[in-house]
């Protein structure tokens, strides 16, 4: 009896090894939503990413030999699947979870804490808490490229710009449309700050959940009589948005949108009275990027794409999709490079790789994605590490870039983000990390 | 501009929101009225519609072919639904009965995205939401044309309910169910081709109201939240009546788009997501049935 | 043959009285909660602690919640939810400004903060019911969210409207693990469920029946009708509120006020409809259908697509999930419209006859 368990645990053993040696891979996780209202940002998103590891794997092998794997697994959208779909794929893989990517302000927030005791970093790129860029206090959360507040410097920034000097913007009226939610009124301080700084006149205007009866809101609008309009919508808010604004006469070349308000699928519906309406990006929609023709040619032309209608190929959110590939690549990459060539690094090396990340303009010229994104340095303090944006307007078929890359204003952002982190250290009892002792 | 006009293109706005809002209430009062049924499907079947006809345009279809195949779509799953949902549950609690129409929710929502994907799409019906110009350069008063279309049909469909309940054989049989199912089996009314023939027409509503809206909206799954906006009408109005569902539309759409603008400043904005309701409440409050409901009487 | 109540005699009305008159059940139950209690927290991984066990445990209160007022009481409610975020909101703020408190006692002032809320909004039970009310209390739902993102004193005037839990410390104990959140979350949940069956079987849940078969009749026997109604928005808003702590506290740890959307108090109408109105064990049979199951088809489609070797559009396989889920709870209405807690009893009903039914 006891000479069979022993063979049975050399033989378990062995095929353990085995398959060690085999797993000569990195999981990435993939939680996004492809049913529901948010559903093409979700499917965008995570096809774009899914579709640059694809094509990693294919022309380079993977990263130093580590083939990227991934598996999907459906959010909703929500709060709870996400947390569920977290824990599932947590410890796939032969280092578990390298990173992940919620997709979702709501589902960001209740990672948090989750992902500092699993050691396993958290990119927010573009929305989530805009004061975890405080990496003392977040040294799990990477809202990286550029966070709303900062991307809200360079929007007031453009505004300014298209009125000929930041001087002239004293005495105009600015509305901000925001969608009622966590991710709406996140912006309002800074909006409030820069108001003061810039002596422009802000309103703010709430539209409820989802946003699909504006009636009011642009009433108001027209009563104001607004040189600009920000519009901060979320899904069915943004064409209504556009709708209702040509409805009321409102000329759609006055009103800036975020980034979630500024893909196709949120002009697209909206039809002609989308034209003339400006949006942010941290990422520029289209094919012709080096890095996207690799895309077409290594995985399309094979067959193994993951978007499935191929008309998306290209659009914003797929492009941002391939934004966060190209960050999670070479986040592995500057892990690997310290923590040993060749070999699937751990959620915790990831964090460090994150961490020091930098992606310069050489870089992006080897990758392939020079105008697709800008340069990015992320360090202890500053876990944003970009902040420029640029701006792009729809002519009712696609969108046009107007704009060059525009820096945030860091003198108006920081102090903020690091007063609003000081509040959530104290709350949570958290002493901030001492930047110089991180290596 | 002066305030007064303002006072009147909010109102005017506010009315002809509450028409759309009441396109929606339609359909829910329809089956209520016939079957008891409490259809928590109803978004999802305006949803649905809507999508399958923009589909349908899309790839090229004369508008009217894509209507009518969608009408017999819609008309089709009003007949499913009867027999496969409905019929097995007769006489169940209502409670049942709507939870067994939130799994027909479930169904449709997926069966809708798995046919014709979750990308939102446009849809124009070739009125454009855009001022009138004459009304807004003499009296500078902003009202939409599409509005007024969205009104006309309101009323047209409510003119051709009420003429199909009143003067056909069918619609006479759907208030006979309506008053009392037991009495309306006796002399001989079918009740099962009555469903499935209030559940076809609820299917219609639902297709008007999503074209409707999905020239707002983009035809995309958020359609599915009008219904809502459809609540508070209902309740106000009256699950039975169709008066009670244009009438209190016109009274939400007009008290929350004038709070919202004239009151919402004060306290932050955002009022009308609850406005809607206290109102309904406060009406509540004094007529329990809704304005045009029907009266129970309780015995013991 | 094993399940049966021969030889079992009641020689006091307490035995009489008891929750399980079966020996069988209480053993059943005792070593149910024996696995609860002991095995699970020994065996479960994280993955089944704090995503799948909880979780449910934290649904299935607040669904017990709901049973009391629409199972029992007869009134319809929609507003869950937001009876659900006054607890988690009040919750941080009773710990963030009184410290000295502790948690347990903050709950407890979170709960009837809610149970207070819960009053107002049940005023209109008094005089609407059935899909009017249900309609009414919606009322509720966006009125708490509203006012929870507009006053940033609910938040400590948080830039986005957000709350992060404090940690749980309790006697200087603190609960940081998963399995001490899981094992705090069961704790809570059985008591209040204890207490839960024990007030309906009392004087107070034979009138709320009463008032939910009957209400002319109830209040002509009478049974006050104002006091009776808004006790049952109260204590199940209170336990709504307790459940919602225990959402942001155990579960969550930072949460947004649209976390308790009007989709929440939708899942968890659900989950007592399914699970079966008016019944204790129906709010845990339904939480977890409602909570569960989806995921349950989600990893089974994963072993199904890898089983047969075919590459399936993830789109394709998702909206398969929601039409068999849609499926799935109609079909279980035709078979048993009174959800799963009838299902159950017939069930044992089976069981006592077994294996001779003549």
């Amino acid at each position: 009896m006891k000479r069979i368990i022993a063979a049975g645990t050399v033989a378990l053993a062995t095929a353990f090894a085995g398959t060690a040696a085999a797993q000569n891979e990195q999981f990435i996780p993939a939680n996004f939503y492809w049913v529901g209202p948010y559903a093409p940002g979700g499917s965008g998103f995570g096809g774009g990413m899914i579709d640059y590891f694809a094509m990693l794997n294919e022309r380079d092998g993977g990263i130093n030999g580590v083939k990227l794997t991934w598996e999907k697994c459906e959010t909703e959208y929500r709060n709870d699947r996400g947390v569920e779909c977290y824990e599932r794929s947590k410890k796939k893989g032969p280092t578990g979870a390298t990173v992940i990517h919620p997709l979702s302000t709501g589902i960001t927030y209740s990672l948090i804490d989750k992902s500092i005791a699993d050691k396993i970093p958290l990119i927010s790129m573009g929305y989530g808490r805009a004061d975890s860029s405080d990496g003392r206090v977040f040294p799990y959360v990477f809202p990286l490229i550029t966070n709303y507040w900062s991307q809200n410097t360079a929007k007031i920034k453009f505004i300014g710009m298209k009125e000929g000097g930041m001087d002239k913007l004293k005495g105009k009226k600015i509305v901000n449309i925001y969608h009622d939610s966590a991710y709406g009124k996140e912006t309002i301080p800074v909006l409030d700050v820069q108001a003061k700084k810039y002596g422009f006149q802000i309103t703010h205007i709430a539209v409820p959940h989802p946003g699909n009866e504006q009636q009011s809101q642009w009433l108001q609008v027209r009563q104001i009589r607004p040189d600009w309009v920000i519009l901060r919508g979320w899904g069915v808010m943004n064409p209504t948005a556009l709708k209702a604004a040509a409805k009321v006469g409102f000329p759609r070349t006055k009103i800036v949108g975020v980034w979630w308000s500024g893909a196709e699928e949120d002009v697209i519906p909206a039809g002609d009275a989308a034209k003339g309406y400006i949006a942010a990006g941290f990422n520029l929609p289209g094919t012709n990027f080096p890095v996207m023709q690799d895309i077409l040619k290594h995985v399309y032309k094979k067959g193994k794409g993951d978007m499935e209608d191929s008309s998306r190929i290209g659009s914003i959110y797929h492009t941002r999709g391939v934004v966060a590939g190209i960050v999670t690549a070479e986040a592995i990459r500057t892990a690997q490079n310290r923590f040993g060539k060749g070999k699937p690094i751990t959620g915790e090396q990831m964090r460090w790789g994150i961490e020091n990340l930098n992606i310069d303009d050489k870089r992006l010229k080897q990758l392939g994605a020079v105008g697709l994104m800008n340069a990015l340095k992320v360090s202890c303090m500053d876990h944003e590490g970009g902040g420029a944006v640029k701006f792009i307007q729809w002519d009712g078929r696609k969108w046009n870039v107007i704009s060059d890359w525009i820096a945030s204003d860091q003198s108006i952002v920081r102090p903020m983000i690091e007063a609003s982190a000081a509040q959530y250290a104290k709350e949570k009892g958290i002493t901030p990390r001492d930047c110089s002792r991180e290596k | 501009m002066s305030e007064v006009i303002f006072f009147f293109e909010v109102l005017a706005g506010g009315l002809l929101a509450g028409v759309m809002y009441a396109l929606v209430a339609l359909g829910f009062v329809l089956i209520y009225k016939a079957s008891g049924v409490f259809n928590f499907a109803q978004g999802a079947m305006v949803f649905f519609a809507a999508l399958t006809f923009v589909s349908l345009t899309e790839r090229g279809w004369n508008f009217w072919l894509a209507l009518v195949v969608t009408l017999a779509v819609m008309v089709l799953l009003g007949i499913v639904t009867e027999r496969v949902v409905l019929r097995p549950l007769v006489n169940q609690p209502q409670i049942t009965l709507f939870m067994a129409t939130i799994g027909l929710t479930f169904v449709l929502e997926g069966l809708s995205q798995l046919i014709w994907g979750s990308q939102p799409h446009g849809l124009e019906l070739g009125i454009p939401d855009v001022p009138m110009e004459w009304l807004s350069q003499k009296w500078n008063v902003n009202i939409s044309q599409f509005d007024l279309f969205s009104a006309f049909v309101a009323g047209g469909l409510v003119a051709v309910l009420a003429v199909f309940f009143h003067r056909t054989r069918i619609g006479r049989a759907l208030r006979a169910v309506a008053d009392d199912h037991q009495a309306a089996l006796a002399v001989g009314i079918p009740l099962q081709h009555i469903w499935a023939i209030v559940w076809a027409v609820a299917g219609f509503v639902a297709l008007v109201a999503g074209l409707l809206w999905g020239v707002r909206n983009g035809v995309q799954f958020a359609l599915t939240f009008v219904a809502l906006k459809a609540l508070p009408v209902l309740i106000l109005g009256g699950f039975e009546s169709i008066m009670g569902a244009i009438v209190g539309g016109l009274i939400i759409g007009a008290s929350e788009k004038l709070a919202e603008v004239y009151v919402g400043p004060f306290v932050g904005g955002g009022i009308e997501s609850w406005f809607a309701y206290v109102v309904a409440l406060v009406f509540l409050l004094f007529r329990p049935e809704g304005l045009f409901g029907e009266k129970i009487i309780d015995r013991v | 043959m094993l399940y049966r109540e021969a030889g079992q005699f009641k020689s006091s009305y307490a035995e009489d009285q008891g929750i399980f008159p079966l020996r069988q059940d209480r053993i059943a139950f005792w070593v149910l909660m024996a696995v609860a209690f002991v095995v699970v927290p020994l065996i479960g991984d994280q993955y089944w602690l704090s995503a799948i066990l909880t979780p449910f445990l934290i649904f299935a209160l607040a669904a017990l919640g709901l049973n009391i007022l629409t199972g029992y009481a007869g009134q319809l409610s929609l507003g869950t939810a937001a009876f659900m975020a006054v607890g988690a909101f009040m919750a941080y703020n009773f710990v963030l400004r009184m410290p000295w408190l502790g948690i347990i006692p903050s709950f407890i002032l979170a709960g009837l903060c809610a149970a207070a809320v819960g009053i107002v909004f049940g005023l209109p039970s008094l005089r609407i019911k059935g899909f009017y009310l249900a309609v009414a209390t919606l009322a509720a739902q966006f009125f708490v969210l509203w006012a929870l993102q507009r006053f940033g004193w609910f938040t400590n005037y948080s830039s986005s409207g957000v709350i992060t839990a404090q940690e749980i410390v309790i006697l200087g104990y603190a609960f940081k693990t998963p399995a001490q959140k899981y094992l705090l979350t069961l704790a809570i949940v059985a008591l209040m469920a204890l207490a839960a069956k024990n007030l309906m079987r009392s004087e107070t849940g034979r009138a709320f029946m009463a008032v939910r078969d009957m209400d002319v009749a109830a209040s002509v026997i009478g049974i006050p009708m104002m006091k009776t109604k808004l006790l049952a928005f109260a204590i199940s808003s209170f336990y709504c509120g307790v459940a919602g702590a225990l959402h942001a506290y155990a579960y969550l740890g930072t949460v947004e006020p649209e976390a308790y959307s009007l989709d929440l108090s939708f899942r968890i109408l659900f989950m007592i409809i399914i699970g079966g109105v008016g019944s204790i064990m129906g709010s845990f049979l339904g939480a977890g259908f409602i909570t569960l199951f989806p995921i349950f088809l989600n990893l089974a489609s994963g072993w199904v697509s890898h089983a047969l070797g075919v590459e399936i559009s993830h789109a394709t396989v998702s909206n398969l999930e929601l039409i068999i889920f849609g499926g799935l709870i109609i079909f279980f209405l035709i078979v048993e419209p009174h959800g799963f807690a009838r299902l159950w009893q017939i069930a044992k009903e089976k069981l006592r006859l077994w294996p001779f039914p003549h």
